[in-house]
């Protein structure tokens, strides 16, 4: 009962939040609370570390962007079309890493994401190093008109309530209990007749797609997309927001991604000093805190009612 | 012999090949040494060895310790930061899934990079060679301290394959990889063993960053780039092989630089196709003796 207070919390805030806060910086935190939920569902869901959750994240942004500045569609089309390539790319790239086991995945994914990283550095579309600039916003559905950030933040909200509501499908679905048992005991559910690498392979093309689906959102929060999207430091600010947040928890994604967005605002006049907390908080959590913010809150609070039980 | 490609530029890329090759090479043979016996892969291998380079560049510019000097005190310094990050990091979270270990060196990659950057800047630092000049070969100019490099590096990666492989030592290392408990059993400290492989292979990365100092410039960033490419070539090679690591590393370094004469768009492609028809071809790794992992 409490869990889903907990969301209803989060939601309230949310709707109210953009008359508080700048709506760009309330966005950013919304697209990174998907792209981080679809690198949870990789490894706090299928225990796969992708090392390179930001080639689907960059290369969607760059389709999306694509599409909208070359063709007349809507923007849900566009953001579709971004989805779907980086669900093709989860496909193609789960098809190659998922023969090695374990820590190779992270290894495999981390040069496959550089690879894609090289290649749109060299594509004629994406614009090399200056990036894609002024992708425009057009309306959604053809009918409503977002232009502004204010009302634009509420679309970009309702597709993040659906994200999660997906990803929260997924995990509960007999699919996700699978994938629970594949991580916690793999050969034993290759015995019982699954055959996990199918397993991992969906898993890898929901996470990837959706992951494009953030890039999408992201290259029409910013109407830009640009090689640091596909960067490995890209990659890794995910996995430190998941494992901050929480690691295979629904909520911790949504608490990573807001601490780190809001860190990287207040942080961003130090310099360097923005990365170097990065590495020693992941220090702690990884040392300390490994069930993060919201697992050692849900702790607390276990602890707490069974003392009051007593 | 091909049409428009002459000699000179091929003889170059070969050599600027086999000492990208030689830098692969050493530091996945240390990737390899350091996950055969402890499970982890130390994703700060790039960042211990850019530390190298840079305490040889101090040692260099503020006490006037010369190349020859810090070729031994960097790796020592830098196997000494091995030993206390091994002690304070990896040795409480060796219990856990391996991932762990790999998410703990990515942390305190960015610590290091991060704190060198605020203290240095992103701009490289030039390290001039300790040995100038070089040798007209007829066909090409070969300068004395790239040969020297080679030279060098291929001397530590069979020595080292050697001690591993084929001394008592190594045998020790080899047993306490496959049954930690038995060695212990026998009077072996397996604990300390494990942190002086570790501050080994460190060293090993610390070791080559001093070589690279005056090759390649000494900046922050110059080992994480390196990283990815070590990745793709222990993926290639299969993760326990140290001489699969070694082979390996020389084979795609010079496969890079053919590729920079025939096809240059492709150069910083070619060991990321090579790595995924590996995986497609030979899942279990080219010179694997057993599955990894």
């Amino acid at each position: 009962m409490s869990r889903y207070l907990g969301l209803a919390a989060i939601l309230v805030l949310a709707l109210i939040a953009p008359f508080f806060v700048y709506s760009v910086t309330l966005m950013t935190i919304l697209v990174f609370v998907i792209f981080a939920s679809s690198f949870n569902l990789l490894l706090g869901y299928a225990g796969l570390l992708s090392f390179g959750q930001a080639m689907f994240f960059g290369t969607a942004a760059y389709i999306t962007g694509h599409i909208l500045k070359t063709t007349g569609v809507t923007l849900e089309i566009a953001l579709l079309g971004g989805m779907l390539v980086g669900a093709v790319m989860g496909f193609l790239v789960g098809l190659v890493a998922v023969r090695r086991s374990g820590i190779q995945f992270a290894m495999i994914t981390f040069a496959i994401a550089q690879f894609v990283y090289f290649l749109l550095l060299q594509s004629e579309f994406t614009g090399g190093e200056d990036g894609m600039q002024r992708i425009p916003r057009t309306e959604i559905f053809g009918l409503i008109d977002l232009s502004d950030n204010f009302s634009f933040y509420y679309f970009v909200l309702a597709v993040t309530v659906l994200a999660v509501a997906f990803f929260y499908r997924v995990v509960h679905s007999p699919f996700g209990e699978v994938l629970k048992a594949i991580r916690d005991n793999e050969p034993r559910v290759e015995s019982l007749g699954f055959k996990p690498d199918r397993y991992k392979l969906v898993a890898m093309t929901l996470s990837a797609g959706m992951a494009g689906l953030a890039g999408g959102l992201k290259a029409t929060v910013f109407q830009f997309a640009t090689l640091t999207d596909v960067s490995w430091h890209v990659s890794g600010e995910v996995i430190f927001m998941t494992l901050l947040g929480g690691l295979g928890t629904l909520t911790g994604p949504m608490v990573g991604a807001g601490i780190v967005i809001g860190l990287n605002d207040h942080l961003a006049q130090f310099g360097e000093w923005a990365l170097i907390s990065q590495g020693v908080i992941l220090l702690a959590v990884i040392l300390f805190f490994r069930r993060g913010v919201v697992g050692e809150l849900g702790a607390l609070v276990r602890r707490y009612k069974a003392g009051g039980r007593k | 012999m091909f049409d428009g490609i002459s000699i000179q530029l091929l003889m170059g890329q070969l050599l600027i090949g086999l000492i990208n090759g030689s830098f692969y090479a050493m530091l996945s043979m240390g990737l390899a040494i350091i996950f055969g016996l402890m499970h982890v892969v130390n994703f700060a291998h790039g960042a211990q060895y850019m530390l190298g380079a840079f305490i040889a560049w101090l040692l260099l510019n503020t006490l006037g310790i010369n190349y020859w000097g810090a070729l031994f005190i960097a790796p020592v310094v830098v196997a000494a930061f091995g030993i206390v990050m091994e002690r304070l990091v990896l040795k409480p979270i060796h219990h856990l899934d391996h991932l762990y270990g790999l998410l703990a060196t990515y942390a305190v990659t960015l610590i290091i990079e991060g704190l060198i950057r605020q203290q240095y800047g992103s701009s490289g630092l030039p390290y001039s060679s300790p040995i100038p000049g070089g040798v007209n070969l007829g066909f090409m100019f070969l300068p004395w301290y790239r040969l020297w490099v080679v030279l060098f590096s291929f001397a530590m990666c069979l020595g080292t394959w050697y001690l591993i492989e084929h001394t008592r030592l190594g045998s020790y290392l080899r047993a306490a990889n496959e049954n930690p408990e038995i060695v212990e059993s026998f009077g072996i400290n397996v604990p300390r063993m494990i942190t002086l492989t570790y501050a080994f292979g460190v060293g090993l990365a610390g070791l080559s960053g001093v070589l690279a100092a005056p090759i390649y410039q000494v900046s922050p960033s110059m080992g994480s780039s390196l990283m990815i490419v070590i990745f793709a070539v222990v993926v290639i090679g299969g993760m326990g092989s140290i001489m699969g690591a070694i082979l390996t590393g020389y084979l795609l370094g010079v496969v890079e630089g053919l590729t920079k004469v025939f096809y240059p768009e492709a150069a910083n492609l070619v060991i990321f196709v090579i790595m995924i028809l590996a995986l497609i071809l030979r899942p279990q790794g080219l010179f694997s003796k057993k599955e990894g992992a």
